[in-house]
């Protein structure tokens, strides 16, 4: 038949409707978890000592909750959003295929494999490579989350060796607070609590400053945003 | 001309209503215009930290006025939904500043999802000999009960009270506001919603005259160690003009002038020693504001927290002399 689509071309027009379906719902799902984060938390952005910028950073935070690189992104602009990618462990996030779905379209994660016997891949040069490609990173230097009574886990050697790799990317401590009571582990049903979100000085790596040093004073940086009140 | 009625959209609303939702909005439009110019003498740049915040406050009050005059406008469901969602925000500003652990997770939940609809719910069929035990008996014995299921014994004490209190203050009180609608006092039929607004005037006008009459002749701190910002002057100035303001207003109650004025001081007492109330658990937990929901003014809790002690005097008072159910 003249003029009619061959079957290379449907298939294409198939998989260009596929993918912008995914975008369309991808973007839709982004919306939808900003605004159930803002009504459960009324999460609020404290900026102590840096304002917000359009500037490449690292951001890196304290990590309670499966939320909490949620928070960090709901009080950035919308703009920022989408170049703010967080970093996360693969094995969690490729499980299924709704996970990988919030994983990979919704946040645009930097999947890491956190197994060093599984790796297929540098996680600090996935990481570098992202940065490379203009992107932000939110970083969890704990390298898991943190359900004890300790404010504060000891940092992986993670961040130490991407502030190396890229010296001039501002390394931005964020503090987010609350979000563990809200969502405590193995909770199903988040409970409505007030959260803030602070941030902190950017630091950088000093040239002579050793991996140890590094990273006590880059955890310091993050314990000194947390609020000190008579509550977690 | 023609017998048929214009067609009607809406249930109209009562004429008193509109002349009082008019009168707000020209007061609204007299403080805005007064604050406008008080910022372009006195706070060119912005640098004047008492104008901003007055501005920041006039704003708010448009927004809380629209919300109110939209609730009122919609009747019972509009006045039960906006207060419940009051109730939603302020539990959880005040449950943020509770000592609950893990182990309270589900008493939490359970205060939120399960208490808070219930409870305004009960208002709004009206079941008056439920809701007015249903939080200070029945989660009064459940909420320890689900906790003690956890497990947890550390601070229980502390934590089962602290999460009542909660309950007792932001839900149930605050729940008393949309209750006056159930009300019937012979003569006044349709007209109830005029007492929340009544309530609320008077409450939220002493606050606003209280701090008025304290910025211009407030001297004396009241209460140095709760609220430094609260003076015998501004209370003085503040409650007497609010009572006379509640006076002026008998016209939309059910009320003489008299009546109207006495039952004013009680709103007004009772706004006020709830505004120190709240302020002693705000120092205790190290905060001077409940939230940052309502630029100008702090959080919900800061907001109401007169109308929450009031609410429940004012509506049995009525309910006892001027009710007949």
């Amino acid at each position: 038949m003249a003029g009619g689509p061959t079957g290379a071309g449907t298939a294409l027009a198939g998989t260009t409707l596929k993918r912008l379906a995914r975008l369309a719902s991808a973007a839709v799902a982004a919306q939808a978890i900003v605004t159930f984060a803002r009504l459960v938390t009324a999460v609020r952005a404290v900026w102590q000592g840096t304002g917000l910028s359009g500037v490449q950073r690292v951001y890196f935070a304290n990590h309670a909750s499966h939320g909490d690189f949620i928070l960090i992104w709901t009080v950035l602009p919308q703009r920022l959003r989408r170049r703010t990618r967080p970093v996360a462990g693969a094995d969690y996030w490729l499980t299924s295929r709704a996970r990988a779905f919030v994983g990979r379209d919704v946040f645009d994660a930097v999947l890491i494999e956190r197994d060093p016997e599984r790796r297929q891949e540098d996680p600090v040069e996935q990481m570098a490579r992202a940065l490379d490609e203009r992107s932000s990173l939110i970083l969890f230097p704990e390298g898991t989350r943190n359900t004890g009574d300790e404010p504060l886990l000891p940092f992986k050697s993670g961040l130490y060796h991407l502030a190396k790799a890229r010296p001039a990317v501002e390394l931005v401590p964020v503090w987010i607070a609350n979000l563990n009571r809200v969502m405590p582990k193995g909770e199903v049903l988040p409970v409505p609590l007030l959260c803030t979100v602070t941030f902190g000085a950017p630091i950088h790596v000093g040239e002579a400053e050793d991996k140890d040093a590094f990273l006590a004073r880059a955890r310091a940086a993050l314990l000194a945003l947390a609020p000190n009140g008579k509550r977690p | 001309m023609t017998d048929d009625a214009p067609p009607r959209f809406l249930v109209s609303p009562h004429p008193d209503l509109v002349t009082l939702l008019v009168a707000l909005f020209a007061v609204l439009v007299a403080a805005s215009a007064i604050g406008y110019a008080l910022g372009r003498r006195l706070s060119p740049d912005g640098g004047n930290a008492v104008i901003e915040n007055l501005n920041d406050r006039i704003r708010s009050w448009w927004v809380m006025v629209v919300a109110m005059a939209v609730a009122l406008l919609a009747g019972k469901a509009g006045v039960v939904v906006l207060f419940a969602l009051c109730s939603f925000a302020a539990l959880r500003e005040f449950l943020t500043l509770t000592s609950t652990r893990r182990g309270d997770h589900w008493a939490l939940a359970g205060a939120f999802f399960v208490v808070l609809p219930a409870q305004y719910w009960l208002v709004y069929i009206d079941w008056y000999g439920l809701y007015s035990i249903f939080i200070p008996v029945y989660a009064f014995l459940a909420m320890p009960i689900v906790a003690a299921l956890r497990g947890d014994t550390e601070n229980y004490l502390v934590r089962i009270s602290e999460v009542q209190w909660a309950l007792m203050i932001t839900v149930f009180c605050a729940s008393h506001v949309p209750a006056l609608l159930t009300l019937q006092i012979p003569g006044y039929e349709g007209r109830t919603v005029m007492l929340i607004a009544f309530l609320v005037l008077v409450v939220q006008s002493s606050d606003v005259l209280q701090y008025v009459w304290g910025k211009l002749a407030g001297r004396t701190p009241i209460a140095p160690k709760l609220s430094p910002s609260k003076t015998v002057e501004g209370f003085a100035g503040g409650a007497l003009s609010a009572t006379a303001l509640g006076a002026a207003l008998s016209w939309m109650t059910p009320f003489t002038p008299l009546q109207a004025a006495l039952l004013s001081f009680v709103i007004v007492l009772m706004g006020f020693f709830g505004g120190l109330v709240m302020s002693a658990i705000k120092r205790d937990r190290g905060v001077k504001d409940w939230g940052h929901m309502i630029a100008g003014h702090g959080g919900f809790i800061d907001r109401l927290d007169s109308v929450v002690f009031a609410a429940p005097v004012f509506f049995h008072l009525v309910r006892y002399w001027w009710s007949t159910v």
